[in-house]
């Protein structure tokens, strides 16, 4: 085991996979920096440090730095992957999906099914999310059930520089299009992280990081070590709390979820999206049709409320899941007769 | 370069082959026997053979929603493409894709596209890996005169030339944006190639509707972007669109006496024709045995089509993923 930070898990499992594939590329926007400038190559080396001396290792030829062209790096995400290549594109904020989603909606998604089952496309797209940063309404999103929500994708959020690790590794070896959510607020957090060069986390297994028989929170990101803290404080009251981090959205572990409801009976789900057609309503209305007769109370989601990402400290504090809200809805379904 | 009697048999038969195939599905759409939205390429042949003739199938393409033309030209197998369009489960997609997004991959066809302007930066992500591997292949993007106005075309030029992608941007300028002229939707009222140029890169113009201007532009073309290091190129084809946007389209838009005059003097087939039989390198009687064993596989295509058997329900699931 080794400790480190949630970026350096990032690069380092680039850095590994490129070493043992070839047809491993990297592109993006300054993921090598400084190109054209007096400051020269590897100035930067990604805006996350998660690209840093991949340049100087792996030449120019597989890290690619790009302009600011999202639909284009997609584009040639998609181009590069259908023609024998695993690229690594990283598109800077999730946010800017908005600007690209043709080419990972339209395209990346649809190949496969749309050719009849007769390509794979293999391509991994590394997004940075989630809001706390003060960085405003379109450097701070949640974009997970959006993207969950088109067939054809992977999506990949890992809590844990362990999780970077093994899913960032599965994601790459993956054949088919991968989505991989890199929360912000994450990438300074250290943790021990296996050594070997092959550790692989699969897709679609949730980790259940709190046990108890009370109730279930599912959660994901950064908002899983709010749930861990809460379950930590309910336990020393007895209370116990399954916490479940379903590392991926799709697939979707809905055995895992299910499986602890039908022993605790009490669902809250704590998401970073907004609540409308969001990931909580969706865990919450699966567990309703398929678990209804478990459950001893109605499920509680804890969302982000029908608004923008807002900018001054005391507005997002008040938009984001904290432990406190948490908490409460914790307490809430626990006290539903 | 003078061609061989071979290389001209096969050349017109490429480009006669997509004629017909077209044709035979502007009859047969009427019917109402085949479902969705068609696009037909029928005009346009010369394009499509002239670039694809020179091409193997380590060279990639990617195509428009305008694509039968493109597909055939690239290899597509004609019985495997009637079969898709006709949504039966023996269709190069197994009757998943349809019209729009006919590809054969194995081939070096990345794809037809139902959205215009998306396929220039996917020839430019196969542009880069061809650079890659520096075995002196290309990708090409075909796009037409619409789709030289989408924002994802200019990041793509932009994007090939910045990589020293080895990729080709081929405009079909066929003068209509879907309904609309291309004097008035494409803002330099001049051309698409200069657009290009602006962006960086060499450029080249050709009649879209002479196979052999077609041919030897691309010849030259295809020799720049090959040699190592020179990056992307572009080239405009000027050419006819027959028929309308979709199967389906009244063409309102179309001058009096327009289809009937580009039919007479536009049409790539009959200067093909005129052309071959004038220098005396083909006779008559060459190209005639060629349309009709043309009429026959197209014939035997639409029966093979028709008698195919129809996707199950159960397939719905199949091929969205390779694992889950």
């Amino acid at each position: 085991m080794a400790r480190m930070m949630y970026r350096e898990a990032v690069l380092s499992t680039i850095a590994e996979e490129m070493e043992r594939d070839e047809n491993v590329v990297v592109l993006g926007e300054d993921v090598v920096g400084g190109n054209g400038t007096a400051g020269g190559p590897e100035a930067i080396g990604g805006i996350w440090s998660t690209s840093a001396g991949l340049y100087g290792k792996f030449g120019a030829d597989r890290v690619i730095d790009t302009p600011i062209s999202e639909s284009a790096i997609m584009g040639a995400a998609a181009g590069l992957a259908l023609t024998g290549k695993r690229p690594v594109a990283e598109l800077m904020f999730a946010d800017f999906i908005g600007v690209s989603l043709d080419q990972i909606w339209n395209q990346l998604a649809k190949f496969r099914y749309m050719f009849g089952g007769k390509t794979k496309c293999p391509a991994v797209i590394r997004m940075a999310w989630g809001a706390g940063y003060n960085a405003a309404a379109q450097h701070s999103q949640a974009v997970h059930h959006i993207l969950t929500g088109m067939p054809g994708l992977k999506v990949v959020m890992p809590s844990t520089p362990a999780d970077v690790k093994g899913l960032l590794r599965t994601a790459i070896r993956d054949d088919d299009p991968v989505i991989f959510l890199e929360h912000k607020a994450l990438y300074g957090v250290k943790g021990e992280v296996p050594d070997d060069k092959d550790f692989m986390i699969p897709f679609g297994h949730a980790r259940l990081s709190r046990a108890g028989n009370d109730v279930t929170i599912v959660s994901t990101g950064l908002l899983l070590g709010f749930c861990e803290a809460v379950a930590d404080k309910l336990a020393a009251e007895g209370i116990g709390c399954d916490v479940i981090d379903l590392r991926t959205t799709s697939p979707l572990d809905e055995e895992a979820i299910l499986d602890s409801v039908e022993v605790t009976g009490r669902l809250v789900v704590v998401d970073e999206t907004n609540p409308r057609c969001s990931l909580a309503g969706d865990i919450c209305a699966m567990v309703a049709e398929k678990a209804f007769a478990s459950l001893k109370a109605p499920p509680i989601s804890v969302t982000p409320p029908h608004t923008p990402v807002p900018f001054a400290r005391e507005l997002e504090t008040a938009y984001l899941p904290s432990i406190p809200k948490i908490e409460a809805a914790v307490r809430k379904v626990l006290s539903y007769r | 370069m003078q061609l061989s009697r071979d290389q001209l048999l096969r050349a017109y038969r490429q480009m006669k082959v997509i004629r017909e195939f077209e044709e035979r599905l502007h009859v047969d759409i009427q019917t109402g026997e085949i479902a969705g939205f068609t696009h037909l390429y029928c005009g346009q042949e010369a394009v499509a053979v002239g670039v694809c003739e020179h091409l193997s199938t380590d060279d990639k393409i990617v195509s428009t929603h305008r694509g039968h033309g493109h597909c055939l030209a690239k290899g597509c197998d004609v019985d495997g493409m009637m079969a898709e369009i006709w949504g039966s489960r023996d269709g190069l997609c197994k009757g998943k894709g349809g019209s729009m997004h006919i590809a054969d991959v194995d081939k070096g066809m990345l794809g037809a596209n139902g959205i215009v302007g998306a396929g220039a930066p996917i020839a430019v992500g196969a542009g880069i890996a061809a650079k890659i591997d520096r075995k002196g292949h290309v990708a090409i993007a075909f796009s037409g005169d619409g789709a030289c106005n989408q924002g994802t075309t200019f990041e793509a030029m932009n994007m090939a030339v910045v990589t020293k992608a080895a990729c080709i941007f081929v405009f079909e300028n066929n003068h209509y944006s879907e309904h609309t002229g291309f004097e008035y939707a494409v803002g330099t009222n001049k051309d698409i190639a200069s657009r290009a140029e602006a962006f960086g890169m060499k450029i080249w113009r050709g009649d879209g509707t002479d196979f052999f201007s077609v041919f030897e532009t691309m010849r030259e073309v295809l020799d720049y972007v090959r040699a190592p290091g020179n990056g992307p190129a572009a080239v405009e084809f000027d050419t006819e669109r027959f028929f309308g946007h979709f199967e389906g389209d009244p063409q309102r838009y179309r001058g009096p006496g327009e289809l009937d005059r580009i039919r007479e003097t536009r049409d790539c087939l009959k200067k093909f024709r005129a052309s071959v039989t004038g220098a005396g390198l083909l006779s008559d009687a060459d190209l005639d045995t060629v349309d009709a064993d043309v009429m026959e596989a197209i014939e035997t295509a639409v029966t093979k089509a028709k008698a195919a058997p129809r996707p199950k329900p159960e397939d719905v699931l199949e091929d969205v993923y390779i694992s889950y």
